[in-house]
């Protein structure tokens, strides 16, 4: 092994980075757009839903009512109607995700000490957010609930308090539970994706494409250093983009950092050799540029996207594709940032995620090393 | 590192049987290169000459130690290239036939990166790269990206980049085609410079008539060797004469010479017609005599020399009528 | 000569690119049923003219008529009136050899019983009957060129542009696919053929050579080699070699001498008188010399002298 052939090739390699200017984009541009995106862009909250409110009565126990929803940071009581038929219209042309209607005899009956029933209609187009709010509203209304039976039992010379029951939760490593502490680690596992599907697997079938190649195999430079000089480049990338992520993520975003900067070093590192392995062998058995970013989009980046757990949680996703996703790589990775930023989980309770990973690492960097040959055919 | 095994007999190259088919798509399968054998000598330019498809490029690849062969031997610089090929890369300098260096780069960094993949080390490496570029007259263009070239230079740089570790032996692959006459001039004085070094160089070339500066020539036709002797020989040993007549009317010499006693060959050029004969001094007259008689109007009728085309020609006309019919 | 119809004729055609002027003031007429070429290297502006002619691209300033229609102001006239064959991107290789032609009888909108006779016409040229269903990617070189000819003159154009028409394809079937070309051009056909390969030049009935968008010389193919050569070749054998070429560098009334293969070809003013002259200096020098001949110079030589001295020279050395 030939050190300065090796950094021959890292060295070219660099040049071709810095002087592509799509390449050079990637680099820096992307960690943080994407960083951005899904810092701000996805929002799995949901805050100040659009409701419309019919309100057959008027009166001031309806009003009362009205005024639990309002204060509630979930609902945006946005207009009061007067028919059936602007309810309607307002849900099909999304105005509005739910409305409340309240029935002409609500005062009427609950001054008579009997049930009343208030109507909730339901945008449910997105089943989730549906299931919310029907669990929100149902919510606000037990509460109002309450406090009206509590009324009618002091009423009858009964001291009660509030319901026996009641729970009180504490929410731990994502305190005020926004999505987006829950999104941003993950997306670190998007970019090392990104720089593994885009860029590395462009490398060799560059050379092919552009006829290079051939020139450079009759030279004594060994597949060994040419593999490690391509990637050694792509790997100082990744760290660093590791880095700039880090520093918005928990700079710019405020999501916790509890773990320790040598662990997310060292995953990211390992997770890197996994993405620049099959990055290489992807470029090794495309024989043009096309094809291999179409390949590493298909096994590299899509999969990191959906079934990483980065978004969507693996346990909710059918029995099927949990299995599936215990063969990507990225699912340990994204499972180990989460850990690191917001559990502070000890280096040494990471292994079952680290461990996989190595193993991952091993085994695709030895079929990326016996994948290619200095040889035309 | 071993001795060079051949340095006694002074060969460079030696060829032995060499054979390389390749899998057809919807169609048998092609021998690209059909038993060949042949050897370049220390300080020879040696040519292999032949249409597109004869197996040029392939015997070049496998001798560069980039394309294995199905069979045969070869021992390029003193290595056996087919069980060794990385050792004998050092020794040797290949030119592919596309442009093989890096567009983006400039004419200097493509040179200090081939000069580092063959250990060339810095401080030899600056005076041998200015020699060179000079030598190309490239010497003001060192910062120039290598794709803002001219076809010219990027031949003459695909060049000084296979020259930079003082190969013993260069394999080029058609490295003058498209460029303009004067840089294949300065291509080929480079060429004779680095043969009277001692250099061995095999070109290979699509245009027959290159093959006349060579030292030798070799000629290709589907993966075979047809011939291969000085171009002065081959013509001396043609046996036939050639003739040439110019005349304002190229289309009525043709109706009438075409098929004329004694001619086996006969093209029709712009301004007249070169035809192969068995005997210049008794068709001259006779043809002389046959225009006149119908007026056709000519210059003159000369006897010149035989061009490798002609000899290629000669030697193949048959055979490709036959191969073709398949 | 008398005057024939003219086919194509350019006058003072400029092209420029910014501020790089790729065409500069072509003057030219070429006759009808003459095999004309246009011989440069690349990047001399032979494309560059060539898409004027055809109606790609709009001159800069000056006039040239195709075929009798002005190639600024009626493009689309020109278009219908040649035919244009370029070696590498005539062909899908994908299609069979049938599709190829109908695909071109469609686009040169010729149809029905005409593109039947035609098609059938194209086939028997090539000689491909009985290879209609073979995809034509699979066909050798010489092949592929006749069909692309073919395909390029099913609706009969007057003039046809050729562009690199036979690179890269064997003598033999080089030498047939110019038996068509000359035989379309008895019939009246026009050929403008585009060629940076000298040797391709001799079968032209009349050459121009261009050089950095000029025309530097224009004439048949042995009137070129006759007038543009400063002065005579001489072919001279003499071992060592290398010493005599060290030699000859400073002889007298030498004008140029470079190596050739096994033996050095000397510019001198005139043959005759220096072969002796040469044979005597060498012998003085201590070599003896074996074969000196007068040689003829090739059309290669005559550019390499054109280009070199003189005015055209300047502008190489950029």
């Amino acid at each position: 092994m030939s050190l300065t052939r090796l950094i021959a090739i890292a060295r070219k390699e660099v040049l071709h980075i810095v002087r592509d200017a799509r390449s050079l984009g990637i680099v820096i541009v992307m960690p943080v757009t994407l960083m951005l995106l899904f810092g701000y862009g996805v929002n799995l909250d949901l805050k100040g839903m659009p409701v419309y409110v019919y309100d057959q009565e008027g009166s001031q126990q309806s009003q009362d009512l009205l005024k639990h929803f309002q204060s509630s940071q979930y609902f945006h009581v946005a207009r009061v109607v007067d028919s059936y038929s602007a309810v309607s219209r307002a849900l099909d042309d999304g105005s509005a995700r739910m409305a409340i209607v309240i029935p002409w005899n609500f005062s009427l009956q609950l001054g008579a000490g009997r049930p009343v029933t208030v109507q909730a209609l339901v945008d449910a187009t997105d089943d989730n957010t549906a299931n919310v709010l029907i669990g929100y509203a149902q919510a606000v209304v037990q509460g109002y609930s309450s406090q009206i039976q509590l009324d009618w039992l002091r009423q009858r010379g009964i001291a009660a308090e509030t319901s026996p029951v009641s729970v009180q939760t504490r929410t731990w490593y994502n305190e005020n539970l926004e999505s987006s502490v829950f999104i941003i680690p993950g997306v670190l596992a998007l970019v090392m994706s990104v720089i593994g599907a885009f860029l590395t697997s462009l490398t060799i079938a560059r050379e092919w494409e552009r006829g290079t190649m051939e020139q450079l195999i009759s030279t004594p430079v060994t597949a060994m250093e040419i593999m490690l000089g391509k990637l050694a480049p792509y790997f100082v990338i990744g760290m660093f983009d590791v880095a700039v992520c880090a520093f918005i993520a928990i700079a710019w975003f405020k999501v916790p950092f509890r773990g320790s900067f040598a662990a997310l070093t060292f995953s990211s590192a390992l997770f890197l050799v996994v993405v620049l392995a099959l990055g290489f062998y992807i470029s090794v058995i495309a024989k043009n540029q096309f094809t291999a970013s179409q390949i590493a989009l298909l096994v590299n980046f899509l999969p990191a996207f959906l079934l990483s757990g980065f978004l969507f949680a693996i346990e909710q996703m059918p029995v099927a594709l949990q299995w599936i996703t215990r063969i990507l790589p990225a699912r340990y990775y994204v499972s180990v940032l989460k850990k690191i930023f917001l559990k502070g989980t000890p280096t040494a309770m990471l292994s079952a995620d680290l461990v996989p990973l190595a193993v991952f690492a091993a085994l695709l960097a030895i079929v990326a090393t016996r994948s290619f040959h200095k040889r035309l055919e | 590192m071993t001795e060079p095994l051949q340095i006694e007999m002074g060969l460079a190259i030696a060829a032995e049987g060499l054979r390389k088919s390749f899998p057809g798509v919807r169609a048998p399968d092609i021998r690209a290169v059909d038993g060949l054998s042949f050897n370049v000598r220390a300080g020879e330019i040696f040519g292999l000459v032949g249409p597109d498809g004869a197996g040029k490029t392939t015997t070049l690849r496998m001798l560069a130690g980039i394309m294995p062969p199905e069979a045969g031997s070869a021992v390029v610089a003193g290595r056996d290239v087919l069980r060794d090929p990385e050792r004998a890369k050092h020794w040797l300098g290949y030119m592919p036939q596309r442009f093989g260096l890096y567009e983006d780069l400039t004419v200097d960094e493509n040179i200090r990166f081939y000069a580092d993949l063959f250990g060339v080390r810095g401080k030899e490496r600056a005076p041998r790269s200015t020699q060179l570029l000079a030598a190309a007259g490239m010497s003001e263009f060192r910062a120039r990206r290598a794709g803002n070239l001219s076809g010219g230079m990027k031949q003459k740089l695909g060049l000084v980049c296979a020259l930079i570790h003082r190969p013993t032996v260069i394999l080029l692959d058609e490295p003058t085609t498209g460029v303009d006459p004067v840089s294949r001039r300065d291509f080929w004085r480079i060429l004779y410079e680095l043969a009277a070094e001692g250099v061995a160089i095999l070109t290979s070339t699509a245009y027959l008539d290159e093959a006349e500066r060579c030292h030798r020539v070799a000629l290709m036709n589907r993966g075979r060797l047809l011939f291969c002797d000085t171009p002065a020989n081959l013509k001396s040993q043609f046996g036939k004469d050639v003739l040439s007549v110019t005349s304002p009317e190229p289309q009525r010499l043709r109706s009438h010479l075409e098929r004329a006693g004694g001619v086996s060959s006969f093209v029709l050029t712009g301004d007249g017609v070169h035809l192969v004969v068995d005997q210049a001094a008794r068709r001259i007259p006779e043809f002389e005599a046959r225009l006149e008689i119908d007026h056709v109007p000519f210059d003159n009728i000369q006897q010149v020399e035989p061009t490798i085309e002609d000899l290629f020609i000669d030697a193949v006309a048959g055979e490709e009528e036959l191969n073709a019919r398949d | 000569m008398h005057a024939t119809e003219t086919s194509v004729v350019m006058e003072n055609l400029v092209k420029r690119f910014g501020s790089f002027v790729a065409v500069d003031r072509l003057n030219l007429s070429v006759r009808k049923g003459e095999v004309f070429g246009f011989l440069g290297p690349n990047g001399a502006g032979k494309s560059t003219t060539i898409r004027m002619l055809c109606g790609l691209l709009r001159p800069t300033s000056g006039r040239a008529s195709v075929a009798g229609y002005d190639v600024a102001r009626d493009p689309e006239a020109v278009r219908q009136n040649i035919g244009y064959m370029s070696q590498k991107f005539s062909l899908y290789n994908d299609l069979k050899v049938i599709e190829n032609l109908r695909l071109f009888a469609g686009l040169y909108s010729v149809t029905g019983k005409l593109a039947g006779e035609r098609i059938a016409w194209a086939l028997e040229m090539a000689d491909l009957n009985g290879r209609e269903q073979r995809i034509t990617g699979t066909l050798p070189g010489g092949w592929k060129q006749r069909l692309a000819l073919g395909c390029a003159v099913l609706h009969r154009p007057p003039i046809i542009f050729l562009d690199e028409p036979t690179s890269g394809v064997d003598p033999i079937s080089r030498r047939r696919f110019w038996d068509l070309i000359h035989q379309m051009a008895e019939q009246g056909v026009t050929v403008f053929v585009t060629t940076h390969y000298m040797e391709e030049a001799e079968y032209c009935n009349r050459l121009a050579l261009i050089f950095r968008g000029r025309i530097v010389a224009l004439g048949t193919p042995s009137e070129l080699k006759r007038n543009s050569m400063k002065g005579e070749l001489l072919l001279v054998e003499c071992e060592p070699l290398g010493r005599a070429l060290e030699a000859l560098q400073s002889a007298p009334g030498v004008m140029d001498v470079a190596v050739f293969g096994n033996a050095l070809h000397l510019s001198v003013e005139d043959a005759a008188s220096s072969a002796p002259r040469i044979d005597a200096f060498l012998r003085q020098c201590g070599l003896t010399p074996g074969k000196i001949e007068k040689i003829r110079p090739t059309l290669e030589d005559a550019f390499v002298s054109l280009t070199t001295t003189g005015p055209a020279a300047e502008a190489r050395t950029q």
